[in-house]
């Protein structure tokens, strides 16, 4: 019986804490609240008022401190490579990115003859989910966050942080 | 409300306030066992929305500052007393009991004003009120040795080695040096020709 269920069934929740965790955490994925390029439009729209990311928990934060998720949002110039990357780094674990458009998966327009950009952000950071599209539409980025939702439902923060002498 | 047993309405705050640390005791110390925590010298510096941080924030800070803020400060609160004691003190329901009441509090009022009003002209003398401070004494010792007894030293020429020679000198000889060495060769092949003995 999932959470979801149970929670809707009587309220009484009975879970394993590292299923309680998770829950917790893919219930309140904040990411850190900048924008690169144009994709930063799409992803404001999709935080905004039509389609509302707030009810899935996810909510900008202005400090890299408080925040979970960092959406690499536009094209990666090699001058913000070095950013990202110390913003990356100030994240607290555990810590999740998602890689939203073209640019910032491969490239993008600027594939072959882009002599500033990053040939894909995945080559500062480690990426866990990509969103495709030039830009991708707000429904891509929510669906980007459901597909870490299930990721996340997966991991065993407790199995790391407790017993990882074991492991 | 005698029986000891029975709490008391503080009790009932204690204990209030108590289950309040303990929940908040357990959520840090939950907090503190759950989460990860890796800390790492890039993750522990200063966030300047990704850039590096240059320099150190312990800056020095004029201690001038303070003087200001605290003569603004006396008279921002002097005001603040101002306006309750116009209100309250200056109702004419009390003035028309007895006349006396006005001016008591306006005397009140006027002695309080003063003692500030004195503080200020204090610090007004002493030149605080000025950024640049303007009157620097200098501390002047009375001696009675004219200013004239050091004029013969003073007007006297005296011969002086010219103290750069030395490093004129060695500034030619580093030169020449450059220009002599020639490049050593620290390794010369010799080769052998085939057939050839020792």
């Amino acid at each position: 019986m999932s959470l979801e269920s149970q929670i809707q069934n009587n309220g009484v929740i009975v879970a394993k804490l590292d299923d309680l965790l998770n829950w917790a955490r893919l219930s309140s994925m904040w990411p850190i609240s900048f924008g690169i390029a144009c994709c930063a439009i799409e992803m404001m729209g999709a935080m905004a008022a039509n389609y509302d990311l707030d009810r899935l928990g996810v909510f900008p934060r202005p400090s890299p401190r408080q925040s979970d998720v960092m959406i690499i949002a536009g094209t990666v110039t090699f001058k913000m490579a070095d950013r990202i990357r110390k913003l990356y780094e100030q994240m607290p674990e555990p810590k999740y990115v998602i890689s939203m458009g073209s640019c910032s998966n491969c490239g993008g327009p600027y594939w072959q003859h882009g002599y500033h950009v990053v040939k894909g952000v995945d080559r500062v950071i480690p990426v866990d989910v990509y969103v495709q599209g030039c830009p991708p539409r707000p429904e891509a980025l929510i669906g980007a966050f459901l597909e870490l939702q299930k990721k996340i439902e997966k991991e065993s923060l407790l199995g790391e942080q407790l017993f990882n002498q074991k492991a | 409300m005698d029986d000891p047993g029975q709490l008391s309405e503080y009790g009932k705050i204690l204990i209030i306030i108590l289950i309040g640390i303990f929940l908040v005791a357990m959520t840090i110390m939950a907090a503190r066992l759950l989460s990860v925590n890796k800390p790492t010298p890039q993750k522990l510096s200063t966030y300047e929305c990704g850039e590096d941080a240059v320099g150190s924030s312990w800056v020095q800070f004029n201690p001038r500052f303070y003087v200001i803020a605290l003569i603004f400060l006396l008279f921002d609160v002097e005001l603040i007393f101002i306006f309750p004691w116009a209100t309250v003190f200056g109702q004419a329901e009390y003035i028309a009991a007895d006349g006396r009441w006005g001016w008591f509090t306006l005397i009140e009022m006027a002695l309080f004003v003063g003692i500030l009003i004195i503080g200020l002209i204090f610090v007004w003398v002493k030149g605080d009120l000025e950024w640049v401070k303007p009157i620097h004494q200098r501390p002047h010792v009375k001696v009675n040795i004219p200013s004239t007894a050091y004029d013969m030293l003073n007007q006297a020429t005296y011969q002086l080695r010219n103290h750069r020679e030395d490093l004129q000198e060695e500034a030619v000889i580093a030169k020449s040096d450059i220009v002599s060495a020639s490049p050593k060769v620290a390794f010369k092949p010799r080769f052998k020709k085939p057939g050839a003995t020792s």
